[in-house]
């Protein structure tokens, strides 16, 4: 293995990639618009949910219930029927529905306990939970402050001080723009290094390679390193021009040691791709192969929903993606500050997941090399 | 019969096959055509003949109605080329059969379904396609080969299907973009006495050629020579002989060059090779043997090549001479037998052997992506050429191939010749001492051809390099030392030019080579072409009925027919999309859990006391929070909390019970991970309402049942789903993404793909219409989508056991409005994008995000800000996600669904207009 011959081939690579604009154009989009936008449009907790009110007591107190909720958690709430509720849960309008029944008002001064119907859209899981919580603890604000107007009540003996750390406001925009930039380091290494190997496949140019002294763990050293270096840069463009310049979100730990473990990541996922390449034979079996890869990265990392909450199996798994452990590294590292003390066991995981993918793709590669047809 | 002929063409002088009139075409900064005025006489057989690169091609193209007209005047057939109405009115009267082995045909199908594809798309009736085909396939001898796929046809049988395919509609007018190239000595000759018999019986039909083989054109009856993006000379072979006084057409090919031009062309010069100095072989092949599983390409060949040799390599395509080079190249190991370079065996493996061989292989094989001087300095490194001697040895061999005034150039933007120099410069580099080249000629002029073969002489008689060359040119395996012809993996003879011509008794090389072929079986007899009377009657009235009408049901359904036909020879695509999708559905039906469970926890316990913890109890009793080993403090808690191994801590400060007992104030502090919100606000959920649970306990144990009485009660009810499982909830929504992903990703493929390998160019020539083209694509997709459908809803009613509780009907139709509009997308990003790679990567991160992001799955549209809400509500994946949870959990029917089913349908047509807007008709 000689390090000149890797580097005049990935040299190569970078050439053929500067000289795809329409790449070059998505990649910067990939990198910078498109973070801008998840960190902006799409907030992942409670936020603008949509709400109406069946209002059959028209009193003051469910009028104070009404004007309780209000942007940005809950979409102003709207005042409909019975009937009109079921349509437009059906139709998935509304989320949620609090149906307050007649002398509701009257009852509650009486003592006398009412009940007030909530609904709430089970099929929209997260915002359900969540939500389900916040009107809760909003209704019985209301319904209590109303109460003790007429009556003392007791003051709770035990108070629970509430703090959420790292990101103190739970805003969901530093969450979703620092995934976004996970998301894509991984969707684009594992594309262009694949991309790669099978375009060259495809014009014959391997076979030319192959008349020179050069060997199998060159030629694919040769096509890691460009892409790890492309994506790489495109990252940390990402994180401190668009996500710490732009978007103004603060990272909490080192930036460079996230880089560190950036490029173990790219080892891992590039290797992946040349892996997804010595499998598919053409182009539209690679495009097919890498979302059966990439959709169950990006949905079961960690990225999403939580990691711990997945069943066992599919955690066991999803261990011996890259992606898991990377977004967990980054996790700790841009939000918790996390040292190398800490975020040690992940670098691992990384480079051995990373030299695993590594290996059985040079053996793949070297396989389909020796079993070229004409 | 020929006086006939000859009135017959006297007759129509008015109408020509092509009128040009100052034409010309510009590429990027390149002139490829300048203006050009040429008349081209109908009836006749007309060659365009000159250097490679000098716009013959682009020429052609322009007639064809290919490419765009941008400066100019173009008719074909009296029609205005520059007019869309035109053109698709006269489209039908015109063939084209553009450059490179089978480029236009689809290697996946059969030989008769490839004809059958382009008589569909000519509106033929089955019987009539049928019996057209028959006599197609019996004159040009494809008949046994009928069910053979195309892929696996030699370059000269594709070169005649792609001729059977160019005359199904009975053109007026073929046009042939150098058919011959590659394709050997016999087929070739099959090739012309084929055209040959279809003149005599089509008299009105005008064929135009473009050729580098003088031995062609100088049968052809009317020729003109081009160079430079001009004309130099049109007439007869006679004609343009006489007026070069010259003897062979050839020669006045060479003498109309511009002088430049000229000078660079020398005679080939073959100095006698020195006496063989008793060294070993360059090259000993014994009984080399390759297999490709029941099919033997090698049979037992055997020859010695001596140092300094000129050996030459001839044969029918597919003979196995290219499996043979391979071999010796060491690019494939061999099945049997024994190959030596210079006394010792071949061994691919052995890096020393590649220094001193250069190959150079029958296609372009240059990386296209960096300039001449990139491509030269870079192998010169990979030979590991001392550092100080490449720029020098760069310089000398861009000398010697002539290259020096375009070293800054990429390769793409050069003619077949100059890539073919730059090839073998690239492959002698590293001054081997042995050079395999495989058809290094193929396609290049003759002039270009004559200053390559320089450099092979030279290079064997200067410096003792080894050449073996393999070709189909008889002039070129003249001047080889020897030659062996190969045939079906055999060697038929081996010996030199003169002795094999001599022992046949032949007049010429050619002869003896045909003679040889024949001998053994090769190519089959050419019977005159059966078009039988009824058939010409039938011809010209049949398809311009159907290329009036502004959409064609028979077209679209044509090009419907040939994506299913490839896609089934394709099951590893076909079994990605069904296998893979289940198991994704599986998996992440299984896995994408959004309830939040598990939540590691651990408390600091200042007080330990039985009260604390009873509260700690509380929360580890609940299914939420897992407990983990208590903190030890403060370093501890932020420490556990920085690496992620506690999402929840616990501090019950010291005299909790005490002072709680004595009905105190007593804070107990809570620290929650907001790294992942969505997780933080749940988790803050649970533990209020964890606390709140504790607290009620604790104040019935001291105050009793007064304690239970609040002010009202809130009754929640968890509709459709009242377990709250996330498993109703993803499986239709992972269903939903599915039939985003697959769909959309096979469809942007099947286009893009066509664009990169060049049968795009059917759609630029035949009569189908843009919409048409994209119908007839999609629509394959659209059923292989709806079978997906149904086997994806199945697995999650059936195996992941999510009840199906509203109507299937309005499900389906949601489902078939929703493929259509998926693969739409598939073909909208196709119509502009060219590239596979920026394709697929395109489309990766569009339905990734339309998916997962703006769909609805995991927040309700309504949710989202910004440009967000627009995505989202145009987004076909929130409609359908909308109909397929109302379907499977809400018991919706039509009526419910009709807001999600509206958009929906609309979606389809609007991004298949949006394509239909944005697909060229027409190359650059």
């Amino acid at each position: 293995m000689r390090a000149s011959n890797i580097w005049r081939l990935g040299v190569k690579e970078l050439w053929s990639l500067v000289r795809n604009p329409a790449l070059l154009a998505l990649i910067a989009y990939a990198f910078s618009l498109q973070i801008y936008v998840a960190a902006t449009a799409v907030p992942l907790y409670l936020n603008n949910a949509p709400i109406s009110i069946v209002d059959e007591d028209v009193s003051s107190l469910s009028a104070r219930i009404a004007s309780a909720f209000y942007r940005p958690y809950f979409s102003a709430p709207k005042v409909i029927s019975l009937p009109e509720m079921n349509q437009r849960m059906d139709a998935g309008i509304d989320t949620f529905a609090l149906v307050i029944p007649p002398n509701f008002e009257r009852d509650v001064l009486a003592g006398s306990e009412p009940a007030i119907q909530f609904n709430v859209d089970a099929t929209r899981m997260t915002q359900a939970f969540t939500g389900a919580g916040y009107v809760r603890a909003i209704v019985s604000a209301e319904v209590t402050e109303f109460a003790r107007h007429y009556r003392a009540a007791e003051a709770a003996p035990v108070d629970l001080v509430l703090r959420a750390r790292f990101n103190p406001e739970l805003n969901a925009g530093w969450f979703s723009a620092m995934m976004e930039v996970i998301n894509n380091v991984s969707l684009l290494s594992v594309i262009l290094a694949g991309a790669a190997l099978i375009r060259e496949r495809e014009r014959g140019t391997i076979e030319h390679l192959l008349v020179m002294p050069v060997t199998p763990i060159e030629i694919m050293l040769a096509k890691i390193w460009p892409v790890a270096l492309a994506v790489f840069l495109a990252a940390l463009f990402a994180l401190t021009v668009v996500v710490q310049t732009w978007l103004a979100i603060p990272v909490a730990g080192s930036l460079w040691l996230l880089m560190l473990g950036l490029v173990f990541q790219l080892f891992a996922t590039a290797s992946l791709g040349i892996l997804l390449a010595t499998i598919a034979g053409s182009m539209p079996q690679f495009g097919l192969l890498l979302l059966m890869v990439l959709f169950p990265l990006q949905v079961l990392a960690g990225g999403l929903t939580p990691a711990e909450s997945m069943p066992s199996a599919v955690r066991a798994v999803m261990m011996a993606a890259p992606d898991t452990h990377f977004v967990s590294l980054s996790q700790s590292i841009l939000f918790r500050g996390a040292g190398l003390g800490a975020v040690w066991p992940q670098l691992l995981n990384l480079f051995a997941i990373g030299l695993a993918f590594f290996l059985l793709s040079l053996w793949r590669f070297r396989k389909s090399l020796r079993s070229r047809g004409r | 019969m020929i006086s006939h002929e000859q009135e017959q063409r006297t007759l129509e002088p008015a109408v020509l096959a092509a009128r040009l009139r100052g034409v010309s075409h510009v590429f990027k900064k390149k002139r490829a055509l300048d203006d050009i005025t040429l008349d081209f006489p109908t009836g006749r057989m007309l060659g365009l003949i000159g250097p490679d690169g000098v716009g013959k091609s682009t020429l052609l193209s322009l007639i064809a109605g290919a490419r765009k007209v941008q400066q100019g005047y173009v008719e074909a057939l009296g029609a205005n080329m520059s007019s869309a109405r035109e053109r698709n009115g006269v489209g039908p009267r015109i063939a084209y059969m553009p450059q490179g082995l089978g480029k236009n045909l689809y290697p996946t199908l059969s030989v008769f379904e490839n004809i059958d594809f382009f008589g569909r798309l000519f509106g033929h009736a089955k019987a009539e396609r049928e019996r057209r085909i028959h006599d197609l396939l019996v004159s040009t001898g494809l008949g046994p080969f009928r069910d053979r796929a195309v892929g696996k046809l030699s370059g000269g049988m594709k070169q005649k299907l792609g001729l059977c395919c160019a005359l199904i509609h009975d053109p007026d007018l073929l046009i042939l973009d150098e058919p011959t190239t590659g394709v050997d000595p016999l087929a070739r000759r099959q090739f012309w006495d084929l055209i040959a018999g279809i003149r005599a019986e089509r008299l009105e039909m005008s064929v135009i050629v473009a050729t580098a083989y003088m031995a062609e054109a100088a049968g052809f009856d009317w020729l003109v020579a081009m160079d430079a993006g001009r004309v130099l000379a049109a007439g007869s072979p006679a004609e343009l002989q006489a007026q070069t006084r010259t003897s062979s057409l050839d020669a006045a090919f060479i003498a109309l060059m511009p002088d430049e031009r000229r000078k660079q062309h020398r005679a080939v010069v073959i100095p006698p090779r020195p006496e063989d100095n008793g060294k070993e072989p360059a090259i000993e092949a014994e009984g080399l043997t390759a297999r490709f599983g029941d099919f033997t390409a090698v049979d037992h060949v055997s020859f010695r090549i001596p140092r300094g040799e000129i050996f030459g390599f001839l044969g029918s395509n597919g003979c196995g001479k290219t499996t043979t080079m391979k071999m010796l190249a060491g690019l494939l190991p061999a099945s049997g037998g024994t190959a030596r370079l210079f006394g010792r065996e071949l061994d691919p493996q052995d890096l020393g052997t590649r220094r001193r061989v250069g190959y150079m292989s029958q296609f372009f094989s240059l990386y296209s992506e960096l300039t001449v001087r990139q491509n030269l300095e870079l192998h010169a490194q990979l030979f590991e050429l001392p550092a100080a001697d490449i720029p020098s040895r760069v310089d000398a061999m861009a000398t010697r191939f002539d290259l020096t005034e375009i070293m800054d150039g990429l390769p793409d933007a050069l003619p077949l010749g100059v890539t073919q120099r730059l090839s073998l410069a690239v492959a002698t580099i590293h001054a081997p001492e042995i050079l395999i080249l495989d058809e290094p000629t193929s396609g290049v002029d003759p002039v270009a051809r004559d200053a390559l073969w320089q450099s092979f002489v030279d290079l064997s008689r200067q410096d003792g390099v080894t050449i073996f060359i393999s070709t189909h040119f008889m002039n070129e395996a003249e001047r080889c030392d020897r030659i062996s012809l190969m045939h079906a993996g055999k060697v038929l003879v081996s010996d030199t030019p003169a002795a094999i011509v001599e022992a046949r008794g032949a007049a010429n090389l050619e002869e003896a080579v045909i003679g040889h072929l024949q001998e053994a079986g090769g190519g089959q007899a050419v019977t005159a072409p059966a078009t039988s009377d009824a058939a010409r009657s039938h011809a010209g009235a049949n398809p311009n009925a159907s290329t009036r009408r502004f959409f064609d049901v028979r077209r679209m359904m044509s090009y419907a027919r040939r994506e299913t036909l490839e896609l089934r020879r394709d099951p590893i695509r076909a079994s990605f999309a069904f296998i893979g999708s289940l198991l994704l559905l599986f998996v992440i039906g299984y896995g994408f859990s959004m309830d939040v469970e598990n939540l590691p926890y651990a408390v600091l316990d200042h007080d330990q006391t039985t009260i604390s913890r009873s509260y700690d109890l509380d929360i580890a009793g609940s299914r939420y929070f897992t407990e983990r080993p208590p903190i030890a403090d403060y370093a501890d808690l932020d420490r556990r909390m920085r690496s992620g191994e506690l999402s929840l801590a616990i501090e019950i400060p010291p005299g909790f019970a005490r002072d709680a007992e004595r009905g105190r104030p007593v804070q107990i502090g809570a620290w929650i991970d907001g790294a992942m919100p969505s997780r933080a606000e749940t988790a803050r959920a649970y533990v209020e309402g964890v606390h709140a649970n504790w607290m009620a306990q604790a104040m019935r144990e001291k105050l009793g049942p007064r304690a239970l009485a609040g002010d009202f009660q809130l009754e929640t009810r968890f509709r459709y789903n009242p377990n709250v499982e996330s498993r109703k909830a993803i499986v239709p929504a992972v269903i939903a993404m599915l039939l985003l992903l697959i769909p959309a990703m096979l469809a942007t493929l099947s286009i893009v793909r066509e664009k990169d390998l060049g049968s795009i160019v059917n759609f630029y020539v035949t009569p189908v219409s843009r919409l048409e083209f994209l119908l007839g694509k999609q629509l394959p997709y659209v059923g292989l989508a709806m079978m997906n459908l149904v086997t994806l809803t199945a697995f999650g009613i059936f195996v992941q056991g999510v009840p199906f509780t509203g109507n299937l009907a309005a499900f389906i139709a949601g489902g078939l409005f929703y493929v259509i509009a998926t693969t739409a997308l598939g073909l909208f990003i196709s119509s502009f994008m060219n590239s596979q790679i920026a394709a697929i990567f395109l489309t990766t991160l569009a339905t990734m995000l339309l998916a997962v992001k703006y769909s609805g799955m995991i927040d309700p549209v309504a949710s989202m800000e910004g440009s967000a809400v627009l995505i989202g509500a145009v987004n076909p994946a929130t409609h359908f996600v909308t109909i397929a949870r109302g379907a499977f959990s809400k018991a919706l029917g039509f009526a419910e669904l009709r807001s999600s089913l509206v958009p929906l349908l609309a979606a389809g047509p609007v991004l298949i207009g949006l394509s239909v807007l944005f697909l060229k008709k027409q190359a650059r």
